[in-house]
Parts: C-alpha cells; structure tokens; sequence
C-alpha cells in the first residue's frame, strides 16, 4: 500500500512524463534567454564573465515563472482539486507534494543545465559550481513561492500573466542572495556562506509557509 | 457488451455500523447570493435521497456543501454513527461534472493513484481497481489512455472510482450524464448495491436514476 502523497508525487511525475514538454520548455527557454543575452549585452568576454550569474539567474527565475500557471489550474479543469480535498491528507501536505514533484520535472533541469549555459557565459569553474549550487538551493523557493501565486489566480482563465506579477516581487529576495552568492565566488568582497545560507533560510522558510499559503489559497477558490 | 459476465455479489456486510446523514438548518451562498437556506433532511444507512429542481435551484451548490467545498453561512452537516476519530469528509464519494481523471494516464493508473489517495484502512469492500472496472464494463480499456476514451467512457471510469474505496456517502452530480442506456442499469445496480452494503446516496439529477423508494427532495419550490 503507497501511501497517499507517494501516490501523488509519482502521478504527478507520470502525467509529466507522458505529456512531456514541461521540463524541456522550461530548459528550452533558459537556453534562449542565455544565449540572447550575449546579443544584448554585446561579446565581451570580461563583461559576460562579471554579470553571467545574474543572467543565469534572471533567466532561471523566468524559466520557472513559465511553467508554473498549470500547477493547480490542470488539477481544476479535470476535477482531482476538489477530490483532494477529500483525501485523508490534508491539503497542505498535498501542495507540499504537488510542488516537490513540480520541482523535480522544472526546477531541477534548469539547475543541470545551468553549469552548461554557464559555460557559454565565459563563467570560470568555481562560477559555474557556486551558480548551480545557488539554483539548486534558491529554485525550491522559487516553485514554492510561486505555488502561492498558481493558487491564487487557479480559477482565472488567462492567470499567467497575474501570477507573474504576483509572485516576481516576492522572488526579489531569492534573486538577490542568490546571484550575491554566485557573484561571491568568482571573486567579489563578500563570502560565498553567508549569502548562501540566507538563500538556503529563504528556501526553508518557504517549504514551511508556503504549503499553507497556497491551500488557503486553493480552500477559497472552490467558492 | 455482455452485460456484466464477472458480477457477483459482494459479501453482505453487517448491517452493524448504521450511520445517519443530518442536514439541519443549512445554509449555503453561492457568489454572494444566498441559494440554499433553512435546509434540512437526514438519510439513514441504505437510504437514497434524489435531489430535484429547476437549473438554478441549488442542487450542485449542495451537493458541493454537503462535499466540504463550500462553506456554510449557518446550520448543521454531520454523519452520525461514524467512529471517534473518522472525518466526515473520508466518509464521502464526490462524482462532480468533471471526472477527475488524468488524460495522459490510463483508466487503471487513475484509479489505482484514488484508491491509495482516497483509502485508508484496508476495507472488503473496496474492490481492485482491475475488478471495478469490470464491474463498470470497460475492463478491456484499463491499460488504454483516457485523452482517448468517450466521455460516457470516462464517466464510467468516474464512476469504478467510488467502488475503490469503500465510502458510506456518495454524492453524485448528475451521475447519468453521457450515459448510455445500458451504462445506466449498470449504474443503477452499482447504487443498489452500495445502498445493500450499507451506504447512503444524494443524488442530484434531471432523469430517473432507476432507485427503488428513494425519497426526494425538491429544491427551489419556496424561491
């Protein structure tokens, strides 16, 4: 016997495994933010080299913005968000799974592939190491964050653009100390730790609140 | 279709564990209009209540009240009888208008993935999924996908979900919809069944479900 929320996670990796695109497009679209960069910026190698993680890290940040609108609004349009409540777990746990499983079809790609897309950015090795560890510590936050938003804009027909501007304020905080951190270690005056662990408190502090958040959210929208 | 070559009856449970459905007093709005207001009515164990009304009337917003999905602005849902320690809201079934299945999955995925989110103790009556879907006619669909089934095809599935997990109270919307005729027998024996093995039924509908003495209640004759 799975246990209610293994079930979940696992069907929730399923049906994105069968339907595919999402965690291509989200890797798709930070290739082309990267790669457009340069054409904006101009090809200096030095300039490249100094802002490469916050371009790496803006272009995660909208990545992960993109695939967010269908987290709870696909569960709404075919009828699992009502049964949910009906589980004998309690909606928070479920939100917790639903963005853990979310995280690990969007959110991870994106920090696999951003050590590579780094490399185009004239990023050296202690960059690309400290950039991937950054997203791998900042982009949970970023999915649980932006849960808040799917949740509450889950019954609008054209959310997208409403969570984007819901959420992208609330993610100011885990941009700044995330690219302070991955700025740190390719040589700045600060510490790599210390952003780095704020970051890390951001992403926990999320995983704590969020859950609650977003069900509140979710409670409501059934009205 | 043979109708139904594997049936057998299910072991008749005790009659023991009777519970009770009350209503008392309820009222419920629905986008801030008051659409159900000093509602009351009970059901017992093997008892079937069948909603009518005009559209409008108010049957899905109780169907929905009665589910947990809508808060009340007075009165009273409880279902007596129930253990110390059992939510009223693991002891329901919800069949809404949308099916709550996942497309991308097939009919046997979907409901092995709501019987462990829904279940909890092991029951004898919660049948395995491979049984419920025979018991609804489509046991030669399971491995295919549901973005390739009929909608009458996918309700049935819907409906293999309340068979399961055994829950005392199904609350069914419109159960019949996209039904064909001999898919309602089916479901009408499904019900008697249900209601044999102790449970109680509200449905909501437009068409004679085919329940034997089932009482009926009329909604919006007083609006």
């Amino acid at each position: 016997m799975t246990s209610p929320l293994l079930a979940l996670f696992l069907r929730d990796l399923r049906v994105a495994r069968r339907i595919g695109g999402s965690a291509t497009m989200g890797v798709v679209f930070f290739l082309v933010m990267v790669s457009i960069a340069p054409f904006a910026i101009g090809p200096d190698p030095n300039l490249l080299a100094r802002i490469g993680p916050a371009i790496l890290w803006i272009a995660a940040l909208l990545a992960s913005l993109l695939c967010l609108d269908r987290l709870f609004q696909a569960d709404l349009e075919d009828g699992s968000l009502d049964l949910f409540h009906l589980g004998r777990a309690p909606l928070e746990l479920a939100v917790l799974v639903k963005c853990a499983a979310h995280w690990v079809t969007t959110g991870l790609p994106l920090t696999l592939a951003a050590p590579f897309l780094g490399l185009m950015l004239q990023q050296e090795e202690m960059a690309l190491a400290a950039v991937t560890a950054t997203l791998l510590a900042g982009t949970p936050a970023l999915t649980l964050i932006g849960a808040i938003g799917a949740a509450t804009t889950v019954t609008l027909r054209r959310g997208g653009l409403l969570m984007a501007l819901l959420v992208l304020p609330l993610t100011i905080p885990v941009l700044i100390f995330g690219v302070s951190a991955a700025e740190a270690a390719s040589g700045g005056t600060v510490s790599f730790f210390a952003p780095f662990a704020i970051l890390c408190a951001i992403s926990l502090a999320s995983l704590a609140l969020c859950p609650f958040a977003a069900a509140a959210a979710l409670r409501h929208s059934g009205e | 279709m043979t109708d139904d070559p594997h049936h057998r009856s299910r072991p008749h449970a005790a009659r023991a564990f009777a519970l009770r459905l009350r209503v008392e007093e309820l009222a419920v709005a629905r986008g801030g209009r008051r659409v159900i207001a000093g509602l009351g009515f009970s059901l017992e164990s093997g008892e079937a209540l069948i909603v009518t009304g005009r559209n409008g009337a108010g049957k899905s917003t109780l169907l929905r009240a009665l589910a947990g999905l809508l808060p009340r602005l007075a009165g009273r849902i409880a279902i007596e009888g129930a253990q110390e320690g059992e939510e009223t809201l693991a002891l329901l079934h919800y069949l809404a208008h949308a099916d709550g299945l996942k497309a991308p999955l097939t009919a046997r995925e979907n409901l092995e993935f709501w019987a462990q989110f829904l279940g909890g103790e092991p029951d004898r009556r919660s049948l395995e999924p491979k049984e419920a879907l025979e018991r609804v006619g489509l046991a030669h669909l399971s491995e295919t996908q549901v973005a390739m089934l009929s909608a009458g095809q996918k309700r049935r599935i819907a409906l293999a979900r309340l068979l399961v997990v055994f829950r005392p109270l199904w609350l069914l919307d419109e159960p019949t919809s996209a039904l064909d005729a001999a898919s309602r027998a089916r479901l009408a024996r499904l019900m008697t069944e249900h209601r044999a093995l102790g449970g109680m039924i509200v449905a909501a509908t437009h068409e004679p479900l085919g329940l034997e003495d089932a009482r009926e209640l009329a909604l919006g004759k007083n609006s």
